[in-house]
């Protein structure tokens, strides 16, 4: 049961979409204690004076959804198809149900989702911080998320996802839709915090108009059953804008296979994919792709891997080029930490493991603004635990 | 400071460097001439400790402890420390965290440091890279400054280094050595005098350091053997003169 079939896939059928209802809570505070554990590791900050919104999904019930800042609203996904008959125009836009066996699950058996919506030329003060989350042991967490920030709007989404400890098996099949309007900005920073045993299948699909920019920040630094993502990004608009950033820590056990993809589809427009990818004695496939469909567009893909001890790393980079006047480049390296830099700190007085360290800490440090501290500090102890992992 | 008895040493089974001796006495400069492929670079990196160099024979010293097979760490921290010619770049890693690094746990104003050596503007980038032959030069004297090594190993400190640029890293070099004359605060010339002097092991092809350095005495290496221990200048006057083709008549 809950085995990959030779595909890669597993069944969503094997999984429950029932789950027992949990309460409302209205005052961040009062969420339980080891939730609220399991909220933080993935940056749910229970004091929520540093953020502008908050949506909690716990299983299928959304157990918080407050917007403290007018122009941001956050709303369950199925009240707020109730209340825009619009959204519907957004809604499966360009993800079909047929395409895999878990977009059919999402759509047959619908669950909840957020929507966050950021009114014309609002600016979030603080992000906004959501938490999907399994607790129940066999689920399947369907949700469908929507974010629309409109012309001239900047937005800021730290988006957890978390399984709690009890929970050794679980599905999550997320499909996601962001609209990034003209001039307007989305950063969405993206923390994932499975088990060894879950199997997660975002979906996601964003699309970028005249001037906009999308900055997607992913982390996932702890064992995961099996991941498989690989977001499309259409920057349909003049001068549009996204930038990727992933930190990949695969511990044995893990099997991640991750990637962007980014269809430069109108002048000037430009897209920046970089991951960094760490196994310790798990399977990371690091993939990136950049399409360029018209004269005039710009991208960069950078994928670095290193191997620490053992695991498997496969980077794919793709370019493809479908019209004149394109700039496009990919590099990617795949090795193991260089002694050259190990024995330059050791001259400078680090002993061997601090040198590690300090250049594994190098490594991941990719330029993740606006990261929160409590994040900040947990990526530090995760490079702790993936140096031990590895001596 | 260091003392260097019949060394021998091999990379991947092949000998770089043989029956090398060498003394250098505390607060003293030595500069070590030789012409490209002679082992100066090797016999610095075995000084260091660095992996790939095999002593096969003799032993090193320093402040009367025998080193020879220490870990590289513990020389650094028993106080060497060198100043590389091509240092890696590490990702991710600031000039400013590594000059942190280098000053261990004692105090040192990191800002103030760069501004001596012209690197204010580079502490937040990555360490060394996309630096210019100078700029390399700079940023490992700002980390020495940091370090503060009782013996300082430098490695072809001008080459690469436009001629605007070698007079301050000459200061600079001679502060971390304190053999300056530029004054720093309230320091007199008695109270400079005072202040020990390092060592240091200078490596130089050309030569052309010495116009800005005081060396107390030169040898020349040369295909891996040690020869000529005598007043750095005289060296080099004949070296340019003659060149090194003229050491090698030495070896022979």
């Amino acid at each position: 049961m809950y085995k990959l079939d030779s595909n890669g896939e597993v069944n969503p059928k094997d999984f429950s979409t029932e789950a027992e209802s949990h309460d409302y809570i209205e005052d961040l505070a009062q969420i339980d204690g080891s939730d609220t554990a399991e909220f933080e590791n993935v940056g749910v900050e229970t004091d929520d004076s540093n953020r502008s919104a908050t949506f909690i999904l716990k299983d299928l019930s959304v157990v918080h959804c407050k917007s403290k800042q007018e122009g941001i609203e956050v709303l369950k996904i199925t009240e707020a198809m109730d209340k825009y008959d619009w959204l519907k125009d957004y809604m499966w836009k360009d993800i079909s149900p047929e395409k895999d066996i878990y977009t059919q699950q999402a759509s047959e058996s619908p669950g909840e989702g957020f929507f966050i919506r950021a009114e014309k030329g609002v600016v979030s003060k603080r992000p906004v911080q959501t938490c999907l989350h399994i607790s129940k042991e066999g689920f399947a967490q369907n949700v469908h998320n929507i974010v629309i920030v409109e012309e001239g709007a900047e937005l800021h989404v730290i988006a957890g996802c978390s399984t709690a400890r009890h929970a050794e098996r679980g599905l999550h099949i997320g499909v996601s839709e962001f609209y990034v309007k003209k001039g307007a900005t989305l950063k969405y920073t993206m923390v994932h915090d499975w088990g060894e045993k879950i199997f997660v299948r975002p979906r996601t699909v964003t699309h970028v108009d005249e001037g906009g920019v999308y900055i997607s920040n992913y982390i996932s630094m702890k064992p995961v059953g099996s991941l498989q993502m690989n977001p499309i990004t259409y920057l349909d608009g003049k001068d549009s804008i996204a930038r990727f950033n992933s930190v990949l820590v695969a511990a044995g056990g893990t099997d991640m296979d991750t990637g962007s993809v980014v269809v430069l589809g109108a002048e000037n427009a430009r897209a920046e994919i970089i991951s960094r990818a760490i196994t310790t004695g798990g399977n990371i496939i690091a993939r990136g792709s950049i399409i360029g469909n018209v004269p005039g567009v710009r991208g960069h893909l950078e994928c670095k891997g290193l191997i620490l001890n053992d695991g498997l790393l496969h980077a794919i980079p793709e370019l493809e080029a479908h019209a004149p006047n394109v700039e496009m480049s990919h590099e990617a390296a795949v090795g193991k930490i260089d002694q050259r830099e190990i024995e330059y700190l050791m001259a400078r007085g680090l002993d061997e493991d601090e040198a590690i360290s300090t250049i594994v800490r190098g490594f991941l440090n990719v330029d993740i603004e606006g990261l929160p501290p409590s994040l900040v500090r947990k990526l530090d102890r995760v490079i702790a635990d993936t140096q031990d992992d590895m001596m | 400071m260091l003392r260097i008895e019949d060394l021998r040493v091999e990379i991947g089974g092949k000998a770089v460097l043989q029956n090398v001796n060498l003394h250098i006495p505390a607060g003293e400069t030595h500069i070590l001439f030789g012409p490209n492929g002679s082992g100066k670079t090797s016999l610095m990196l075995t000084i260091m400790g660095y992996s790939n160099y095999k002593v096969t024979r003799g032993r090193i010293t320093f402040k009367g402890e025998d080193i020879t097979y220490l870990p590289i760490h513990e020389r650094a921290r028993l106080g060497i420390g060198v100043s590389f010619q091509r240092p890696p770049t590490i990702n991710g890693l600031s000039l400013r965290k590594m000059v942190e690094i280098c000053s261990s746990d004692r105090e040192a104003n990191v800002d103030h440091l760069a501004e001596q050596v012209n690197l204010s503007s580079f502490l937040e980038r990555d360490v060394n890279a996309n630096l210019s032959g100078g700029e390399i030069k700079r940023s490992e004297l700002l980390q020495l400054s940091a370090q503060q090594p009782d013996l300082v190993l430098l490695d072809e400190p001008e080459s690469g280094v436009d001629l605007e640029n070698i007079a301050l890293l000459g200061e600079s070099i001679n502060a971390l050595l304190n053999r300056g004359v530029k004054r720093s605060g309230s320091d007199v010339h008695k109270g400079m005098m005072q202040k020990r002097s390092k060592s240091a092991l200078v490596i130089t092809h050309t030569g052309h350091i010495l116009d800005y350095i005081t060396a107390d005495r030169g040898q020349v290496l040369n295909n891996g053997v040690m020869q000529c221990s005598q007043n750095a200048r005289e060296i080099l006057k004949w070296i340019r003169e003659y060149g090194y083709q003229e050491c090698m008549t030495c070896t022979n």
